[in-house]
């Protein structure tokens, strides 16, 4: 079964997103929620050793989105989950910024959890999206982390 | 026309975002990856040592798969999305 989604749950943008907000309207989904779980990723400043100045997110427009809403199709029917939105930005990300969310509702934590951390993880190894880091020494397409 | 994608430090290598290949109805990424290594020895290299993920029409492909007149083939480095 698939769940039907709404375009605003998968998004790939360059404007900043608010967390709150993006909470509340997901709250909104279902009145069975009892537990939310959110996994915000952003702009650290020490990568490999190296002092990062800015970050560049480049995105393969069309498949990256078709493959988050895979990713949260997948989530939704794997962890039974009520439902996930998925927000990630491109362009030119300053340190401490936001970069990515994930936002798990469910009618318990359990299944919230797991599949915040699955999705993060699933993000990471199959939606096109490369980031591009500038440091000292210049800029660097960065390899995949674990 | 087979149109070819490139992403990230792909575009670098090759000087380009994308090309056009006319390799009749059907063909191979062996094939597409001689074309490429006409300009760009280096890139041509990485398809055929399957260093870089391939998709057509937005889904990523096995290096034997058939690839037709008009599809959209798309040259990926490893992702590095997320934080």
């Amino acid at each position: 079964m698939t769940t039907a989604t709404a375009e605003w749950k998968i998004r790939i943008q360059k404007e900043d997103f608010n967390v709150n907000d993006e909470i509340e309207a997901m709250k909104k989904v279902s009145r069975n929620i009892g537990g939310v779980t959110t996994f915000l990723g952003t702009g650290r400043e020490i990568s490999k050793g190296e002092t990062i100045s800015k970050l560049n997110f480049e995105h393969y427009p069309e498949m990256a989105e078709k493959k988050l809403e895979e990713l949260r199709q997948k989530a939704i029917k794997d962890f039974g989950i009520i439902d996930m939105s998925i927000i990630h930005r491109i362009g030119e990300i300053d340190i401490g910024e936001n970069i990515v969310l994930i936002i798990a509702v469910s009618e318990h934590r359990g299944e919230t959890f797991k599949a915040c951390e699955w999705a993060i993880a699933e993000l990471k190894r199959t939606v096109p999206i490369w980031k591009r880091e500038t440091t000292g020494s210049g800029e660097v397409w960065v390899s995949p982390t674990p | 026309m087979i149109t070819i994608k490139y992403f990230a430090n792909l575009k670098s290598i090759v000087g380009r975002e994308e090309e056009k290949l006319d390799l009749g109805p059907e063909t191979t990424l062996l094939k597409i990856s001689e074309a490429i290594s006409q300009h760009s020895p280096n890139m041509g290299e990485l398809i055929r040592e399957k260093k870089v993920m391939v998709s057509v029409n937005m889904e990523v492909i096995p290096p034997d798969a058939v690839i037709r007149d008009g599809d959209e083939v798309a040259l990926l480095p490893p992702f590095s999305g997320g934080l």
